[in-house]
């Protein structure tokens, strides 16, 4: 537990004094969001219509483009053979780094996403749903991202190749977590789509740590 | 069985053998079904002649999905029992399970534009087939992006075992979504039930199908074992070189 939170303060430490990864992320989630009203058009009906949809892909790009940063400087310099020599098991390694990757990505898009709402004009009572939302079913994206990241290790242009691989597999989170804020604005009960975005983050709690283990263990072989 | 042909060169003896029959079943089978599909089959008393493309759409579609699950159960193998061949067979179907969604997908559309006035309509099957052969896609992407194959071939392995257990999850969640967005407005074609005069040629074109995909298969991990023999060959081409002198001289002299 120790070594879990020494290596979960480090990966902090490491994106906090490294360069503002955390205002990169967060730059891009809202400038893609931005994007949306130049390219439709300002009419706040449209934009209402599909605000959440379009926070939600942006929250998705946003966290597949800070993926390459969980193991790849690590990879690089040799750290994480270090840490798979270390009595840490390598699951609990890709656990530590999701939860310090879901910190600086997840949780910061979560925390701003009620000031994009209202950028797109979205019902207010929606705007509670959305950040409940992105809260529960971010974990998920760092989690199944850490798969792709690990993946793609050593691998010729990794940033779009873990892209290619990992969209896919965060379908089903796009679609519970923009579909509860549509059901809470027709008034259909968001709870059921927030349940199963529930149950996608706590499957892939255990058994996305265990997929991206057995890729690094190969990686690193 | 398996661990009799974990010997490539064993595999190479068995599936020369087997690979003349299996064709000429592949063949004799597609054009039988083509021909009650295409001529004996009655037209649909609703959509003509153009139900005829489901002869070829809905086998393509149950490759589809079923290459995935070869490929799947292909790596399981390779990554428990270390199988050699278990690999090459998974890094070969995928191609084709891809050739397959994407006819799949062709043939939807093409039957779809008739019937229902578009090319493409956001249906939950549709969706989910496409998302389908984004998997292929990822999968073929990822087994090449490397430049030692064994690690990209560990690494696809590792990818569609995750992906057979997302398939699930993302169809159920493609419902989901459909049911959402638009209720009801996909047309139920042909009813529940297909008549036998239907029925017969489908199963037959889906066997057809089914060894079509056997005999592409088994041509195919037999190129990717040459290749890797002549890889071999050609790596070790330069030592040969350098030993050659020595053999020469005698010659020379």
């Amino acid at each position: 537990m120790g070594a879990y939170l020494g290596l979960f303060r480090r990966e902090l430490l490491l994106a906090v004094r490294q360069g503002g990864e955390i205002g990169l992320a967060l730059g891009f989630f809202v400038l893609a969001v931005v994007l949306f009203p130049l390219g439709v058009g300002p009419e706040a009906e449209m934009l209402r219509r599909i605000g959440a949809g379009i926070i939600w892909v942006a929250a998705l790009l946003a966290a597949v483009l800070s993926l390459d940063r969980l193991f790849a400087a690590d990879h690089a310099d040799g750290n994480l053979d270090l840490l798979a020599l270390s009595a840490m098991p390598l699951e609990g390694v890709v656990l530590a780094k999701c939860a310090a990757h879901w910190v600086t990505t997840g949780l910061p898009l979560t925390l701003i996403s009620p000031f994009l709402g209202e950028l797109v004009d979205l019902d207010s009572a929606a705007l509670p749903l959305l950040a409940l939302g992105l809260l529960i079913g971010t974990p998920a994206l760092s989690l199944l991202g850490a798969i792709a990241a690990a993946l793609t290790l050593g691998a010729r242009r990794p940033g779009v190749l873990s892209s290619l691989v990992v969209l896919p597999l965060y379908l089903p989170v796009l679609i519970f977590g923009a579909g509860a804020v549509e059901a809470g604005i027709a008034g259909t009960g968001a709870r059921p789509h927030l349940l199963l975005l529930g149950a996608l983050t706590l499957a892939a709690l255990p058994l996305a740590p265990l997929a991206a283990a057995a890729a690094l263990r190969q990686a690193l072989d | 069985m398996l661990t009799y042909l974990a010997n490539p060169a064993r595999f190479m003896r068995a599936s020369a053998a087997v690979l003349p029959y299996l064709g000429a079943a592949t063949i004799t089978v597609l054009a039988a079904g083509l021909y009650l599909a295409l001529i004996v089959a009655p037209p649909d008393y609703q959509q003509g002649e153009s139900v005829r493309i489901m002869f070829v759409h809905v086998p393509a579609a149950i490759l589809a999905e079923g290459v995935y699950y070869v490929i799947a159960a292909a790596s399981f193998v390779a990554l428990v029992w270390r199988h050699p061949l278990a690999d090459v067979g998974a890094q070969a179907a995928a191609p084709l399970g891809a050739a397959f969604t994407l006819v799949c997908l062709v043939t939807g559309s093409l039957w779809g534009r008739p019937m229902w006035g578009a090319w493409w309509v956001w249906d939950a099957r549709l969706t989910s087939v496409l998302v389908l052969f984004f998997l292929y896609l990822g999968y073929i992407a990822l087994v090449n992006a490397f430049d030692d194959p064994g690690r990209g071939a560990r690494a696809g392995a590792v990818l569609a075992l995750v992906g057979v257990v997302d398939l699930p999850i993302i169809k159920f969640s493609v419902n989901w979504w459909n049911t959402l967005h638009q209720p009801a407005s996909i047309l139920r074609l042909g009813g529940p039930a297909i008549d036998a005069s239907m029925l017969v040629p489908l199963l037959i074109m889906a066997a057809g199908f089914a060894l079509l995909f056997a005999t592409l298969l088994l041509l195919r991990m037999r190129t990717a074992l040459n290749e890797r023999k002549a890889r071999a060959l050609r790596l070790a081409a330069p030592e040969r070189r350098a030993a050659a002198p020595t053999d020469a001289t005698p010659a020379l002299r």
